[in-house]
């Protein structure tokens, strides 16, 4: 079987799951006694056909990157990061920090360090978990869990007591210096939205990531520690720094989705600014099937889903776009199965 | 591959269904409010649901038409109002609550023609507000001392409890304004505190409020005044199971534990949003201003109505209105952090 087949039977899964599961939303809407035809068209018209919204599309979608990206590369070594919410704060919050702290470095500086910081940040997070998992055993799920909890209540105490802007839930600005630009500003084009240099960045993650899993000594351990753990320690491979490593840079992915926020829009760091991120990331993920640049494109599906769902909001309650999200992943899983069983073939 | 026809059929059956939305002119002389919602949204018994008695009751007299929207965190907010602003059918944008501060002050600086309206305001006579923004500000440490001298002169056990939905500036000046009230009239009385959490989820988890409730009641608490937003649902529950009385907060909350909610802290933002919406409506909008509304106007109160006057005895009653007299002639200062 040539590769040209493979990717089409690989994309099909997911395309049939995604109409099949806007069927589904459709008699929902109808339910409701609202046209489903309008509701899409309004959905779509305010997502994609015109530049202010899908410059907002294009924002969220930015952050899914970093995130789909994040379980992406914990997914290739065969573990499950749920923690890229945790780990985005984290990251986001690190960011702010340095943005706040040092004031009057110059760009060429300050950007780079707070690129650093948010990749450090999340790559801390997660490493704690990965180094629970490596050293004790316990389950990456349950860690990258509990780490959630905990980076929310731990920025939470620091903004709260030593950051705050009173009367608000967010810290102070960053310096002015370490803005990274928003294209309307740049280009004049998505005039209004806070669609922003981060998404270059992100493409450059989804390189990074590309990279390091298919052109590294790193990758090549992480994907034989993927496929079959016990063939890799076979192989004199360390299991444990492999779980460490693959957990860290799949944090670190996370922890950079928070300059999009940070960096990028509000210019501050405020509790609450993952919105889910993190979690959304692991169906990006799945759904690209791990690809880095496949992730591009899910993302972006799933940003016009997000911010659909608020423009249809004053007719429909947003919970039908949650449950949409929810179809299309489980139909994902299944159909891919089905196809997998039925036409004989290995998707990628 | 017949099943997945027949799926089909009833699918596109269902689909078909869907009403026609009635296509008719819109009324150009009608006037359409879009207002947006705090966390938690809708259906919260409390802050946000005051808010839509205000928009309905302003669609019933006035004749006002009028959408809203409910966001997420993060950057929802301000997609939610720049959504409204650039839909010309709208006049006048609410942001509910105090979370909308920097948001809307920025999108009505961007959209001159619009005016603006925000619930909670954080106004900083410092800054200069926009000419088509009005700031609506309330008095909560005015009424919240005063549940707390009711909670203070009606507690048997000489405990009473506070439980606050995320721990932040905002819900501590409830909190240190209620103990004050307490302590004003019943200066041995113990006040327990508990915090449903440190995020904007601690406002939406009647589970963890009842799991506060239910340990301050066992310590002896005989009253729980809440300001938790959905959460305080949790402690109604809690006040409902151990046969202890509650006080709600924002709106009157007695329906939802009737005989066990002594009283509300009431804040008056369904009279806020209908005020403003009728400024518009007569054309007297004035924006560059914040509106305080406080125990002088009646925009904050503590609820007593056929529903809960024999909760309270007369001699409570007598002495809340006398402290009530005292500091809308500033007899007393409330303490707010």
């Amino acid at each position: 079987m040539n590769k040209i087949t493979k990717y089409i039977y690989s994309a099909a899964g997911p395309i049939l799951s995604i109409i099949i599961s806007l069927i589904f939303g459709a008699v929902l809407i109808a339910l409701i006694g609202k046209n489903p035809i309008d509701i899409y068209t309004k959905m779509f018209s305010d997502t994609i056909g015109n530049s202010y919204g899908f410059g907002q599309v294009m924002f969220k979608s930015t952050t899914l990157i970093f995130t789909g990206l994040a379980a992406a590369f914990a997914f290739k070594a065969g573990l499950f990061n749920i923690g890229a919410e945790g780990q985005l704060t984290i990251g986001a919050f690190a960011s702010a920090w340095v943005g706040i702290t040092f004031v009057n470095f110059p760009w060429q500086i300050i950007i780079p360090l707070s690129l650093l910081a948010a990749f450090i940040g999340g790559a801390f997070w997660a490493g704690i978990a990965g180094y629970l998992k490596a050293r004790f055993g316990s389950h990456e799920v349950i860690n990258t869990i509990m780490l959630n909890f905990i980076a929310m209540a731990l920025v939470s105490y620091i903004v709260n007591n030593i950051y705050l802007v009173p009367a608000t839930i967010h810290t102070p600005e960053i310096s002015p210096e370490s803005v990274l630009l928003r294209f309307d500003i740049l280009t004049g084009m998505f005039k209004g939205s806070p669609f922003n240099l981060s998404f270059p960045i992100a493409i450059g993650a989804c390189i990074l990531m590309y990279l390091i899993i298919n052109k590294s000594v790193l990758g090549y351990r992480i994907r034989t520690y993927g496929f079959n753990p016990f063939a890799a320690e076979y192989a004199k491979m360390k299991s444990g720094r492999i779980i460490l490593w693959s957990m860290a840079v799949s944090g670190g992915l996370a922890g950079l989705g928070g300059l999009n926020f940070v960096n990028g829009y509000k210019h501050y760091f405020e509790l609450g600014l993952s919105e889910n991120a993190g979690y959304i990331g692991i169906a990006v993920a799945l759904i690209a099937r791990n690809n880095p640049f496949a992730i591009i494109p899910v993302s972006i599906f799933f940003g016009i889903l997000e911010y659909g769902g608020l423009t249809v909001n004053t007719l429909v309650p947003k919970e039908i776009v949650t449950i949409m999200q929810g179809i299309i992943i489980l139909l994902i899983i299944a159909v891919t199965k089905i196809f997998e069983k039925k036409f004989k073939v290995k998707t990628v | 591959m017949k099943n997945f026809l027949l799926i089909f059929i009833t699918i596109f059956l269902f689909t078909s269904c869907g009403k026609k939305e009635n296509n008719t002119v819109t009324d150009k002389s009608k006037i359409k409010v879009g207002l947006v919602f705090d966390v938690g949204g809708r259906g919260d018994k409390s802050f946000n649901d005051a808010a839509y008695r205000g928009l309905e009751k302003a669609k019933q007299e006035l004749g006002i038409e009028y959408e809203y929207i409910e966001p997420g965190p993060g950057a929802e907010r301000e997609a939610a109002l720049r959504q409204f602003a650039n839909r010309p059918d709208i006049s006048i944008i609410f942001g509910i609550g105090f979370i909308f501060t920097d948001e809307i002050t920025k999108a009505a600086i961007e959209f001159p023609d619009k005016k603006f309206a925000c619930v909670d305001y954080t106004y900083d006579s410092a800054k200069t507000l926009p000419p088509n923004l009005v700031a609506l500000e309330f008095r909560e440490e005015e009424g919240s001392f005063l549940v707390g001298a009711i909670a203070g002169l009606m507690t048997k056990t000489n405990k009473v409890g506070f439980v606050g939905g995320m721990e932040s500036p905002l819900i501590k000046k409830f909190q240190v304004s209620y103990e004050a009230g307490v302590k004003y009239v019943n200066k041995d009385c113990q006040i327990l505190i508990g915090y449903a959490g440190v995020t904007g989820d601690a406002f939406k988890n009647p589970g963890k409020g009842k799991e506060i409730a239910l340990g301050q009641y066992n310590d002896g608490v005989d009253i729980i005044y809440h300001a938790s937003g959905v959460t305080g649902l949790g402690v109604f529950e809690a006040a409902r199971e151990t046969k202890k009385f509650a006080i709600g907060v924002d709106s009157d909350q007695n329906d939802e534990a009737p005989g066990f909610i002594i009283t509300s802290m009431v804040k008056a933002v369904d009279v806020a949003v209908f005020e403003v919406i009728k400024e518009v409506k007569e054309g007297s909008f004035k924006g560059g201003r914040a509106e305080t509304f406080g125990l002088k106007t009646n925009g904050v109160d503590y609820a007593y109505t056929e529903k809960n006057k024999n909760l309270i005895p007369q001699d409570v009653r007598t002495k809340v209105e006398a402290i009530r007299k005292e500091i809308i002639e500033g007899k007393i200062t409330i303490p707010v952090k």
